[in-house]
């Protein structure tokens, strides 16, 4: 049976998964290597159970991300930190300096085209959490994958080891953030 | 002036008296990890990452400001050095606000290339994202706190190179922070001549020229050698005259 893969994206730009795209015709090699399971870029709603390899974009920004990485935890055996917010907190927690009040008025008001409003009264929305994490804090992380984003040639190297069964040991070569 | 022998890693090296241990190592090829310390500055010892061990000692000591001593047994790269050194690094990690994706020195980081060095995969500790203060009242130049690690680099060849002694450090603790003139806008100081040694001889994006764009800066730190070659062998006086 071909190992389960699957791949998240939390609080990212997609960068990360667009940069896994980027792998070209080696996703060929890889479809044939590997069942994907659960992925922005795959029509699947609920996060399956016995993922071998799970690859994270993004920090944990908000309450359905938090809800997300203990999914993925519990059904995973090598949960992986894809790119630099999941692994520092990047970007996505340059607004860790302001109150989440100045952080809605920037985004929803000031910056607004049309209809400046602050969205509050919908339930459906996920609550931002105080501070955007790297996925570390929350729960435990078997490998890190740098880069913003990382480079199609780290990813290919990461997940092809991981597909092997190992751990990958990234060389200076693959240790780069920014 | 004295020339003493000592073993580093167990080789026999030969230094003088008034070199640091840094100096020596770094004579005979040998490489101690180093932050704070530029060729041409005074050292203060303050980053701490060229911590070595020396036999008989408990304790550990700064390669840049510890003096050699005859038969001394100095280690540089012993696997609680190591340890101590990616600690180092996570710690300033953790105490700024280090987005190298979108850093004018991206690429070109002495912080960024010493996560490497120490094989940085992620910090271990809580980021602590600080709050603070960016500037760019001055004309040419900004100082993004954000990245500072307070390396005291740009504190050292404002006051001992150039002379105007603009930068100071303020607060304690985890409020240090590097200041101009009597905590002012930089833009406001009287005191800075605008040279942009200090900018020059950053290790990080906290002083960056403006203008420049992510990745776009890298700094160069050769003419802190002229200057100061200059100085010593006082190149300034008339060829002609009897002066040395």
């Amino acid at each position: 049976m071909k190992p389960k893969v699957a791949t998240a994206w939390l609080g990212g730009c997609s960068g990360c998964h667009m940069s896994f795209l980027d792998m070209d015709e080696r996703l060929i090699e890889l479809a044939d290597k590997m069942d994907l399971v659960y992925s922005p870029i795959a029509d699947v709603k609920k996060f399956p159970e016995n993922v071998d390899v799970t690859l994270v974009e993004g920090a944990i920004a908000n309450t359905e991300h938090e809800e997300m990485a203990h999914i993925i935890r519990r059904n995973s055996r090598f949960v992986v930190s894809f790119g630099d917010c999941a692994v520092t907190g990047n970007v996505t927690a340059m607004r860790n300096g302001l109150t989440l009040d100045e952080v809605l008025e920037r985004s929803y008001v000031q910056l607004a085209d049309v209809t400046p409003q602050i969205p509050r009264d919908y339930p459906t929305i996920a609550e931002l959490m105080k501070q955007a994490r790297p996925l570390h804090e929350l729960v435990r992380v078997d490998a890190f994958i740098h880069g913003c984003p990382p480079t199609a040639d780290q990813i290919w190297f990461a997940v092809s080891q991981l597909l092997e069964g190992k751990l990958p040991a990234l060389s200076n070569v693959y240790l780069r953030y920014g | 002036m004295a020339i003493l022998t000592l073993t580093i890693n167990g080789e026999h090296v030969s230094g003088k008296d008034d070199e640091s241990l840094l100096a020596i190592a770094q004579q005979h090829g040998i490489r101690i990890p180093t932050l704070c310390h530029l060729d041409g500055l005074s050292d203060v010892g303050a980053c701490r990452l060229c911590l070595v061990e020396i036999e008989g000692s408990p304790k550990l000591f700064p390669a840049c400001t510890t003096r050699p001593q005859e038969g001394m047994a100095v280690s540089t790269d012993t696997e609680r050095l190591r340890r101590y050194r990616r600690i180092i690094i996570e710690f300033l990690a953790s105490e700024g606000n280090h987005q190298c994706a979108v850093c004018v020195v991206n690429n070109h980081c002495e912080l960024q290339n010493l996560s490497y060095e120490t094989r940085l995969t992620h910090v271990s500790v809580p980021y602590l994202y600080p709050k603070k203060e960016l500037d760019a009242s001055h004309e040419n130049f900004i100082i993004d706190r954000n990245r500072c690690i307070l390396c005291t680099r740009c504190v050292r060849v404002c006051h001992e190179v150039e002379g105007a002694h603009t930068w100071d450090i303020a607060g304690r603790g985890i409020a240090c922070e590097i200041i101009s003139d009597l905590n002012q806008p930089w833009g406001t100081s009287e005191s800075c001549t605008s040279c942009g040694k200090c900018v020059l001889v950053c290790p990080t994006g906290a002083l960056i020229e403006k203008g420049e764009a992510v990745a776009e800066m890298e700094k160069k730190t050769d003419f802190l050698r002229y200057i100061v070659n200059a100085r010593r062998k006082r190149e300034w006086v008339n060829v002609d005259s009897d002066e040395e």
